[in-house]
């Protein structure tokens, strides 16, 4: 078990740093709003495995929920008119 | 900041000079990480020492809302100063000609969400005192159901104006009226008598929460709805 936790522990570490750089590096903005999402999810799981829950629960919300909204809402008002007409407006 | 670093304008220098940068800063923070020391500290005995006379059974409530109130009344105050500052450039249209269409999957999401984001939220509330949760994660969950209403187009009446704006205002306007009535009563700022803490601490809890859960879809709107104030705007 102790093994496991480790390994557990160390995979979500290297995928928080992996996620990280992806996002700085990656040259699409909406990719990156996505990816910083995702990372705030694996964030929460750390929290948990830090035996935080609330620390987990306002991680989650706060931040992977309405940073989140609020990167895509700047998202939306920063995009070039070319990927204006490249991204379908949904309906 | 990918934008700025992909651009192929951007010297090479530039790039160095921000990775050694974010290098040094993540060194730092490992340095300072390794050299906590291992195991509990005795804070952690005080505030386990000093949890029957908090009021709450959550260690991290009791120092959240009792033995550092001070530090969640400025949080609170931030984020007040956040929605003024956004706020600050101007009313926002909700014209529903101008907003992208809600597809059914949203509608119907959020008739179904939005009941129980009330429930959650009371729950984590409530049992914030024994369990995590508390004024905080229950605001969240409020604000989410804030902007799913935001997303869904929901026009808010002139009417609500001031029921939204009381609202942004009631939970620093709470603890500052805490802070200011301990001070003039035992003369120490934000002490609890051990009697009064658990309601008081479910009061101005209630008063963040409600505070929090408009203040968050706030900012994602943007600025006042427009239809709520009537001047020319110069």
């Amino acid at each position: 078990m102790e093994a496991m936790s480790w390994s557990l522990d160390f995979v979500l570490a290297l995928a928080l740093v992996w996620l990280a750089w992806r996002t700085l590096v990656s040259n699409e903005l909406f990719k990156a709003v996505v990816l910083f999402i995702g990372f705030g999810l694996l964030l929460t799981l750390a929290w948990v495995r830090l035996h935080a829950p609330d620390v987990a629960l306002a991680e989650a919300s706060i931040s992977a929920g309405l940073t989140g909204v609020l990167l895509l809402k700047a998202w939306r008002r920063l995009r070039t008119p070319a990927e204006r007409d490249e991204h379908l407006d949904y309906e | 900041m990918s934008i700025w670093i992909m651009n192929e304008a951007a010297p090479r220098q530039l790039r160095f000079l921000l990775a050694l940068l974010a290098t040094l800063t993540s060194l730092g923070l490992a340095f300072a990480l390794l050299s906590l020391p291992i195991g509990t500290s005795e804070l952690a005995d005080r505030v386990v020492t000093q949890m029957p006379e908090s009021g709450v059974d959550h260690p991290v409530t009791a120092v959240l809302l009792n033995f550092r109130s001070y530090d969640t009344m400025l949080e609170i105050g931030v984020l007040f100063l956040a929605v003024v500052g956004v706020w600050s450039f101007g009313p926002v249209s909700l014209d529903p000609a101008t907003l992208t269409p809600t597809g059914p999957v949203l509608g119907t999401a959020s008739s179904v969400l939005q009941p129980m984001v009330f429930l959650v939220a009371g729950y984590l509330l409530w049992v914030g005192a024994a369990a995590p949760g508390g004024a905080f994660q229950a605001g969240a969950i409020i604000a989410a159901g804030g902007v799913l209403a935001i997303l869904t187009k929901w026009q808010p009446s002139a009417n609500l104006r001031i029921w939204v704006e009381g609202g942004l205002a009631l939970g620093l306007l709470a603890f500052v009226g805490m802070a200011t009535a301990t001070l003039l009563h035992s003369g120490v700022l934000l002490t609890l008598a051990p009697e009064i803490a658990s309601s008081t601490i479910l009061m101005i809890e209630i008063a963040a929460t409600v505070s929090i859960g408009l203040a968050l879809p706030a900012l994602y709107l943007g600025g006042s709805p427009a239809n709520w104030t009537h001047r020319e705007q110069k």
